[in-house]
């Protein structure tokens, strides 16, 4: 009984001192809010998959009246916005070349002959296709109905009823904020948490603090505990500070339980800290311990869903972004976030998360020696 | 038996790669007093004091320590014992204060019990009015207070201080010793590494630590007395000549400057040292008065570390 009294003491004394640690430590107690509200505010606004008022220019050499509507309707779009006009189709791929433009589009001197042929395309399209997403925002233009003010009634009456109808669940205005702001919650208290962490033991060992620290009763996992309980707190002010900025800046929607996500966060906070944990106990200086903790970030931004859908990747990078705890939390809080999911249907992650946690947690007890040996 | 030691070890050892730290140490250092390691840098005073705290694995030998065998009973020890690190180790961005408080909890101190022991030590420490400061603010001085109270926070039995006053001012250093008889009246057992020869005298027994090894041990006095070479002092001599004379002559171990005076260390088999090396100068038309004189612990560690390359030489 006095055992765990003590033990709890101790615990919560770590815990205190790195509070005030944190307090005194403007810049560092400045990161726990400022980076959710900054990275919040320019991912939310900078982040967008909807990709609109790409610059383009135009070579028209028919100047017909046809060809000005062609323009005018790939403008009403929306996703080009016509920056310039120029005489010639070399003149469209010097500004390419140059990243002036984005889109050409090349109308030839025979466009009205070609469309009522209608054997070949009438007009061209000239892509900067090295980016992927502008490359698939432009097709939306090839299938422009342009033959629409010529002969309306007609075409529609010819044109075939599509074998699919596409229903948009959970986010049927296709806005990025709504896919994006929860994901970032994630990618948010990866960066913050897992740092604060990883330098945790490192700092004391540099400052000679950790040489009388072992000499002391203090036991390695009353330690551990220690320095992770304050950040546990943190981590939760981060999430509902991103939520709260997501709801009000941009209208993204609540559909599940709070009290599920929040249950289900602790396990994906817990798995965080304990990464930057066993980080700080390989590292031997903070600076390797840095290092170490953006190593950890990069795979864990590219495979888990955030950049690019998890069920596109290769198999192995799928087994490998199942071990990365920003995976599980992303299917967690994207489920409960927008699609109302319940606490068992993100329970196998949740226990991902858990697992994560208590290995990650038993390597960095294992790891540190209460010995300078 | 081994209740009337504080530490005692048998050929303990410590090598980082090739190098040998701490090489067969034998130390028997009795309860109730202040025990001194004297040695140059480098010469396996910290590696030492660490193993004996429990915090590095000694390559080879035994140690217990509080009737403890370390490392295996570290644990348990280390309620037992208190250790004031070479460099200071509380936290600068915490005050003098919470610094205390924190290791009052860390040590489990019941909370009225830690409070009334925490204004004892602000007491006897000269650390009230700097209370609310923080620790890294504090001058050379104030911070050794701070580390000393923190390191008897919770009253152990032993205490370990290493180089505990190099970066201290004679004042500080002499009240601090002041402390630390204070401490060993109240049953305290002291173990305190120095390269200060006028430090190691005040020590009840003294350990001279060279290159690893124990190369003298015993009260300061005592060795003071049985050093193995007569000493002769030289007055009024122009140094650096008579230096070169005195050199020259094989029963002179070495020669060491205090001040305006030399003093040689002379091998014991010589008669009578002072009318020998007297003759030798007068030969040399060097001036000066010459005596046999009463040993100090610089000539004692002097003699003590000379004797390895003389052994090394031959």
């Amino acid at each position: 009984m006095t055992r765990l009294r003590d033990s709890l003491g101790r615990i919560a004394a770590i815990a205190r001192k790195e509070l005030v640690h944190l307090r005194r430590d403007r810049l560092t107690g400045g990161m726990v809010l400022g980076v959710p509200l900054m990275m919040t505010l320019l991912f939310g606004y900078a982040i967008n998959q909807d990709v609109r008022h790409l610059r383009a220019a135009v070579a028209d050499l028919s100047g017909t009246q046809a060809s000005r509507w062609l323009v005018a309707d790939a403008q009403a779009t929306q996703v080009i916005d016509v920056v310039a006009a120029t005489r010639s189709v070399q003149e469209l791929e010097r500004m390419l070349v140059a990243g002036q433009i984005s889109v050409g589009i090349a109308i030839p001197a025979d466009f009205e002959r070609r469309r009522a042929a209608g054997d070949r395309p009438s007009a061209q399209l000239l892509v900067d296709g090295a980016d992927p997403v502008v490359l698939s925002a432009v097709h939306a233009l090839v299938s422009l109905p342009g033959e629409r003010r010529f002969a309306p009634p007609l075409a529609a009456a010819l044109e075939p009823p599509p074998v699919f109808e596409l229903r948009a669940y959970y986010n049927p205005e296709r806005r990025s904020p709504v896919h994006i702001v929860p994901a970032l919650c994630g990618v948010i208290l990866t960066l913050t948490l897992v740092l604060f962490t990883a330098v945790a033991i490192v700092r004391e060992r540099e400052r000679g603090n950790l040489e009388l620290l072992i000499t002391t009763p203090v036991q390695t996992p009353e330690l551990m505990v220690g320095k992770i309980a304050p950040y546990v707190a943190i981590g939760y002010a981060q999430m509902t500070l991103i939520l709260l900025l997501g709801r009000v800046l941009f209208d993204v929607p609540i559909a599940g339980n709070l009290a599920v996500l929040y249950l289900a966060a602790g396990a994906f906070v817990a798995a965080a800290l304990t990464l930057g944990l066993l980080i700080s106990t390989v590292a031997q200086t903070q600076f390797q311990a840095f290092q170490m903790a953006f190593v950890t970030f990069l795979p864990q931004i590219l495979l888990s869903g955030f950049m690019f859908p998890f069920d596109g990747m290769p198999r192995a990078a799928q087994w490998l972004a199942e071990v990365l705890p920003l995976t599980h939390f992303l299917r967690i809080v994207r489920g409960i976030v927008l699609r109302g999911a319940t606490l068992g249907d993100v329970s196998g992650d949740v226990r991902a998360l858990l697992i994560f946690f208590a290995a990650s947690f038993g390597l960095a007890v294992l790891r540190f020696r209460k010995r300078l040996d | 038996m081994t209740e009337e030691l504080a530490i005692r070890t048998r050929g303990l050892t410590r090598r980082f790669g090739k190098t040998t730290a701490v090489d067969g140490v034998d130390l028997e250092i009795p309860r109730r007093a202040i025990y001194g390691f004297l040695g140059p840098n480098g010469s396996g005073k910290s590696t030492t004091i660490r193993m004996l705290c429990g915090l590095l694995t000694p390559s080879a030998g035994s140690a217990t320590v509080l009737g403890l065998e370390v490392p295996r009973d570290a644990e348990p020890l280390r309620r037992k014992i208190g250790y004031m690190t070479q460099r200071f180790s509380l936290y600068e961005d915490l005050s003098v204060d919470e610094n205390l408080a924190f290791m009052a909890e860390i040590y489990s101190l019941p909370r009225a019990a830690a409070r009334a022991r925490i204004e004892q030590l602000l007491g006897d420490f000269h650390l009230r009015e700097l209370r609310g400061q923080r620790s890294g603010t504090l001058s050379g001085g104030e911070r050794q207070r701070l580390a000393l109270a923190a390191a008897t926070l919770h009253k152990p039995e032993l205490l370990f201080l290493d180089e505990p006053t190099s970066a201290v001012d004679p004042q500080s250093r002499r009240d601090f010793w002041e402390t630390l008889y204070r401490l060993v009246e109240h049953g305290t057992t002291i173990l305190v590494s120095t390269h200060f020869m006028d430090e190691a005298e005040r020590c009840h027994g003294l350990a001279i630590l060279d290159r690893g090894r124990v190369v003298a041990s015993g009260a300061p006095e005592r060795l003071m007395r049985d050093i193995d070479a007569s000493v002769v002092e030289i007055e009024g001599a122009e140094a650096h000549a008579a230096r070169a004379v005195l050199e020259r002559l094989p029963a002179v171990k070495s020669v060491a400057q205090l001040g305006a005076r030399l003093h040689a260390l002379v091998d014991r088999s010589l008669a009578d040292p002072a009318a020998a090396l007297a003759h030798a100068l007068e030969r040399a038309h060097v001036a000066g008065r010459v005596s046999l004189a009463r040993a100090s612990l610089e000539d004692v560690f002097v003699a003590a570390t000379q004797h390895v390359p003389a052994e090394h030489a031959a």
